[in-house]
């Protein structure tokens, strides 16, 4: 009996354990990486292989100008991404949720299909796609800041990011929307407030949890994503942080990994951050079906 | 009929509401559908251009059948599919649900969260840490704590065992997706009836056997198209890892690599495209399916205020 109670009791935390493992050294090994000379498995040492050699030289990277233009790129991209999902969703959202117009229920199901359907098999397409818009004058390649919605501009990136996001976005949103009551709303537009102000001033403040969930999702999503830029920046190492980090990483022996895994704890680190303060919101999210990354 | 009765809104609201999204919906989801398939039907290269090119019907796909890969792609991806699902986007998954849901709330909860971790990492830090795990001695975490403790000889073990590690890196991130819906689903079973399932005498695994799986029955399923059509067309881990080297090339990133990479000095668009419609067609047909089985109707109530 006593012998039943401890297998009940242990045994679960063991397995647990065991299978979490491979997880846990992965960031406890990028942790302790970050900063030593070299790590041999999980230990630091230094140049001539004895235990020790803790240093900050891996985080050198900082003072290159590189880092920071691509820092700030990716930045560009999750925020960007970020407000395009949020605001587009929102409206959508609203629509399919709010008002009654011919054609609601084919776009629902729209919506639910493309949300299921894998989006990378369409990269190839889309490529095309951005070879196109690129020849727009102006809206192709001629904007300040993005650089222009085209191939090989960073708003390109951005627009098909936001694209590809928006099935779930959309999904979401028109559930908060859903639950919300009709009463406000009834009363708004009854004396005679316009749908456009109805929606901004009396709806969207009812769903910020769902606001928040969205956006924090969007901004990881952005802040992580490698496959878009990679795929339409045509100098993809000076891309964004992802892609110059698989430049790094392609070029690196295991000898010097500790300078790369400062680069890795750099882009993971605001991810993780979010994470642990925001689990509950996101979590609503994931719940609801991601898909992507198998 | 144009006399509002209620007020604020009008007609043609709603229309305004979607519009942004309907145009960015036709440029980036019907327009590379219809591209895809277009494109797959010429033969359309950095040879050709996007001028000189040509209407060769079939022939992209005939090529496909004949071509001496083709068999190779497809059981590597059929394998690599199987593996992962199995094993971990369902067993671990099931596992995980099942150890976390048995054990105090708290704990379970924060095992959990680490198991949404690889999900929510940046993919190229993420394949970093599992480049250093394989890595050759003295680095590599595998070779320092297993291998060399047992005596046995160290490698790099990416180039080893290449399958492994495409099914393991996308393993750890697919699991996360079944757990969180198979724990809320244990989750959801009335507590009376899993005590009583225990006084009634029946071990844990008789009530897991006959209890919870039983009820887990619609999420099992769910998981196992959705994942299976996921694991089909998701290349990004495979391509930071390995980008097909060791005999990885799974069909997605084959169609990835004819048409987009910059390796190889003519990129083959008609090839390559023929090689994605083949998974956007099945993409298609499964989207669709799911949809049937989300229970629609139910979804869709109709909004009770009008405008016009």
């Amino acid at each position: 009996m006593r012998f039943k109670i401890f297998f009940s009791r242990f045994v679960p935390y063991l397995l647990l354990i065991v299978v979490t493992l491979p997880i846990i050294i992965g960031y406890v090994w990028i942790l302790i990486s970050t900063f030593s000379t070299r790590t041999y498995g999980l230990l630091p040492v230094d140049k001539a292989g004895r235990p020790g050699g803790w240093t900050l030289s891996n985080w050198s990277f900082l003072s290159k100008p590189e880092i920071w233009m691509v820092t700030s790129n990716t930045f560009i991209l999750a925020s960007g991404l970020t407000i395009g999902v949020v605001v587009v969703s929102m409206m959508a959202g609203y629509a399919l949720s709010r008002i009654k117009f011919p054609g609601r229920k084919a776009f629902l199901s729209l919506t639910l299909i493309l949300h299921a359907f894998p989006t990378v098999t369409l990269l190839i397409a889309i490529y095309f796609v951005l070879r196109w818009i690129s020849v727009i004058p102006v809206l192709g390649r001629g904007l300040p800041i993005i650089g222009g919605f085209g191939y090989n501009t960073l708003g390109g990136v951005i627009l098909v990011s936001l694209a590809l996001q928006l099935p779930l976005g959309i999904w979401l949103m028109k559930g908060f929307f859903d639950n919300v009551s009709w009463d406000m709303e009834r009363a708004a537009l009854i004396d005679g407030c316009s749908r456009f102000r109805t929606w901004r001033e009396v709806m969207v403040p009812q769903i910020r949890p769902g606001i928040a969930a969205l956006s924090i999702f969007s901004f990881i999503q952005g802040w992580g994503s490698f496959i878009i830029p990679y795929s339409y920046m045509v100098n993809a190492n000076r891309a964004t942080i992802a892609t110059y980090l698989n430049n790094l990483l392609s070029e690196t022996a295991p000898t010097n990994y500790s300078m790369v895994a400062a680069v890795g704890l750099f882009q993971l680190l605001p991810v993780l951050v979010f994470y642990i303060f925001t689990q509950k919101y996101l979590l609503s999210i994931f719940a609801g079906g991601v898909k992507g990354a198998a | 009929m144009t006399e509002k009765t209620t007020g604020g809104g009008g007609k043609y609201d709603w229309f305004w509401f979607l519009l942004p999204a309907l145009i960015l919906v036709v440029i980036f989801f019907f327009l590379p559908i219809i591209i895809t398939f277009f494109i797959s039907g010429t033969n359309m290269s950095t040879a050709t251009g996007f001028q000189n090119w040509k209407w060769i019907g079939l022939k992209n796909y005939q090529r496909i059948s004949s071509h001496p890969e083709t068999l190779e792609h497809l059981w590597l991806t059929v394998k690599y599919v199987a593996f992962t699902l199995v094993f971990f986007n369902l067993g671990m998954s099931l596992v995980i649900a099942l150890l976390t849901t048995h054990i105090s709330r708290g704990v379970g909860f924060l095992f959990r969260a680490v198991w949404l971790l690889p999900r929510i990492t940046p993919v190229v830090v993420y394949v970093m840490m599992w480049r250093f795990i394989a890595a050759d001695a003295p680095y590599g975490i595998l070779n320092q704590i297993i291998i060399k403790p047992l005596g046995l000889k160290t490698a790099n073990w990416l180039p080893m065992a290449p399958f492994l590690f495409i099914v393991l890196v996308n393993g750890f991130i697919g699991a996360s997706f079944g757990m969180i819906l198979f724990s809320s689903a244990i989750e959801s079973i009335p507590k009376d009836l899993m005590m009583a399932s225990l006084v009634d005498g029946s071990s844990y695994l008789q009530r897991i056997r006959y209890l919870i799986i039983p009820h887990l029955r619609w999420p099992l399923l769910f998981v196992t198209t959705f994942q299976t059509l996921s694991l089909m067309t998701s290349f990004e881990q495979i391509l930071v890892l390995t980008d097909g080297a060791y005999n990885t090339e799974v069909w997605a990133l084959w169609a990835y690599h004819k048409a987009l990479s910059t390796y190889s000095g003519n990129l083959q668009w008609g090839f390559g495209t023929a090689l994605a419609a083949i998974l956007v067609t099945i993409g298609i047909v499964m989207a669709v399916i799911y949809m049937r089985y989300f229970k629609f109707e139910e979804l869709v109530q109709e909004p009770k205020i009008e405008t016009q």
